[in-house]
């Protein structure tokens, strides 16, 4: 909280690093160690060749719906996005108010911020069997436990962003008379959004997680249910469209950051 | 007309449980069409008058600041920063355009485009209006700071140290271009209160010199009026001998043996 000047540590926010390197080296090196490793294990992991195939059949029929145990690659997914999506919307509603207070606030800071490091870092997994009892739904828990895991990395990133807004900017705000709107969207927003960010990405990666345990639906339960089912190309595949979707996801919030930032919505 | 009656500012210094008084009674006045200003030693409390006047981010003991005269639409002052204090996430025209936009509510968004198209072009800067400030220069950075506090059309433009980070060649660039601006170009600003510890910056640029002083002595310890024409980077002759006298006299203001 000391930054005094304007040369800023971080001048843009951090690129997602896609495009540098050798990118086809690195392409086919992977590409080739997966098929050493496919082949190595004989019949354990599969090639890439049979992966990427198989990636291609569950994205050719993405909304088909024979039943609870077979659904559609895209409707798990859409399922995914809407426990995440509902989880981090509440979180942020929660967690920015209360991340701008205690960050603004040094005594509630005090109070909160211990509060808050002891529940970081209980795994949100831990909850899940406690929302399970409480709601005795699947889906509602699970969306509890993503609300959880994003909350903490919100009230945090939030407050760490508004604490350290450098006084030069304030006295911007002060002399050329911001707005409340005017100091929201070029001064406070800016400076917590790549907290919100992190929390997102958190969010996605916990997901999976609490889908295997909830065992129902949802892209997490997909790879549950095709291990179980002894069909490994299938769970290769969904690690890559998992990892596709989190990339979008982080892209999307590159992209906002940008637009709130440099003042274009205009 | 601004004027400065009695300004009194403290502040408390908790650890040697004392009060340190850094403004003790300042009288100042600054007519329409004047270039004023204040030049002391670190710490005489120079910034002080106008971190005051501008946002009341501190406020005076007592005593207030006052401007006299007709009433306008539109803002009294406008601002520009030792540091540049641009948005660092925003790109150099944004900067400009949302300032001016956030101080002038009552223009239309063509106005306000067009005031800041002029000022960013005033200062050389359209074309690089679409970088961030960490991409251009510390000289560009600190044009754009001026074009923003142009761009409100201020009645009183505040100064504080503006061309202290810079490198001479640099700030005696900015400096023409600073009087240019105000002389030249059709502005609203009627006068300019700059800090400043350059004693040339001070001569060249100023019609009247407040030197200030440190405790526990009087905060004004003069007031010095150079009449000299304007534009004198280049002096010669007479006026040359002149404008080096005005220095030599301002040195002996400040204590300062001359050279």
């Amino acid at each position: 909280m000391t930054i005094a000047q304007d040369a800023p540590v971080r001048t843009r926010f951090p690129k997602l690093g896609l495009g540098g390197g050798d990118g086809r080296a690195r392409q086919v090196a992977l590409t080739l160690g997966w098929a050493t490793v496919g082949a190595a294990g004989a019949t354990a992991i599969p090639g890439p060749v049979e992966s990427l195939r198989r990636l291609g059949t569950l994205l050719w029929y993405p909304f088909y719906d024979l039943g609870p145990n077979d659904k559609g690659i895209g409707r798990q997914l859409a399922l995914s996005l809407q426990r995440v999506g509902i989880g981090f919307f509440f979180a942020s509603l929660v967690g920015i108010p209360l991340g701008l207070f205690i960050g603004a606030n040094r005594r509630a800071w005090m109070a909160i911020n211990p509060v808050v490091q002891m529940l970081r870092p209980v795994s949100p997994l831990a909850w899940f069997p406690i929302w399970l009892v409480v709601f005795r739904d699947n889906s509602q828990a699970a969306i509890l436990v993503i609300f959880m895991t994003a909350l903490w990395p919100t009230v945090l990133n939030t407050a760490a962003g508004a604490g350290s807004i450098p006084e030069n900017q304030r006295r911007v705000a002060a002399v050329f008379k911001f707005g409340r709107l005017a100091y929201l969207r070029h001064i406070l927003v800016p400076s917590i959004v790549t907290g919100l960010r992190l929390s997102m990405g958190i969010a996605w990666m916990v997901i999976v997680a609490v889908e295997m345990l909830s065992s129902g639906t949802g892209i997490g339960f997909f790879v549950w249910n095709s291990y179980n089912a002894d069909d490994m190309p299938s769970v290769l595949a969904s690690v890559l469209i998992i990892g596709a979707v989190g990339l979008l996801l982080d892209l999307g919030f590159l992209r906002l950051a940008k637009a709130v930032s440099l003042g274009k919505a205009t | 007309m601004l004027k400065v009656t009695d300004l009194h500012k403290s502040f408390p210094d908790p650890k040697r449980r004392t009060t340190q008084h850094v403004l003790r009674g300042v009288d100042l006045e600054v007519h329409p069409g004047q270039f004023c200003c204040l030049i002391g030693h670190s710490g005489c409390g120079k910034s002080t008058p106008q971190h005051h006047g501008r946002a009341r981010c501190t406020r005076p003991g007592a005593g207030h600041p006052r401007r006299v005269g007709g009433h306008r639409a539109g803002p009294d002052r406008a601002m520009v920063f030792q540091g540049y204090s641009l948005l660092p996430r925003m790109s150099l025209l944004a900067n400009v355009r949302e300032a001016a936009r956030a101080a002038r509510p009552n223009r239309t968004k063509a106005e306000n485009d067009a005031v800041v198209e002029r000022y960013l072009r005033a200062v050389g800067l359209w074309e690089a209006k679409d970088k961030r400030p960490a991409q251009v220069s510390g000289g560009m950075a600190q044009r754009a700071a001026v074009a923003r506090a142009f761009a409100v059309q201020p009645r009183v433009l505040l100064l504080d140290e503006p061309f202290g980070a810079l490198d001479a060649l640099t700030r005696r660039k900015l400096q023409a271009e600073l009087m240019d601006l105000w002389q030249h170009e059709e502005v609203e600003t009627e006068m300019v209160v700059m800090v400043t510890h350059g004693i040339e910056e001070a001569v060249s640029l100023a019609d009247t010199i407040v030197i200030m002083g440190n405790p526990p002595g009087p905060s004004v310890v003069s007031v010095m009026d150079v009449a000299l024409p304007r534009s004198r980077i280049e002096l010669e002759g007479a006026q040359g001998i002149a404008h080096r006298a005005a220095q030599q006299q301002l040195l002996g203001y400040l204590e300062i043996p001359a050279a």
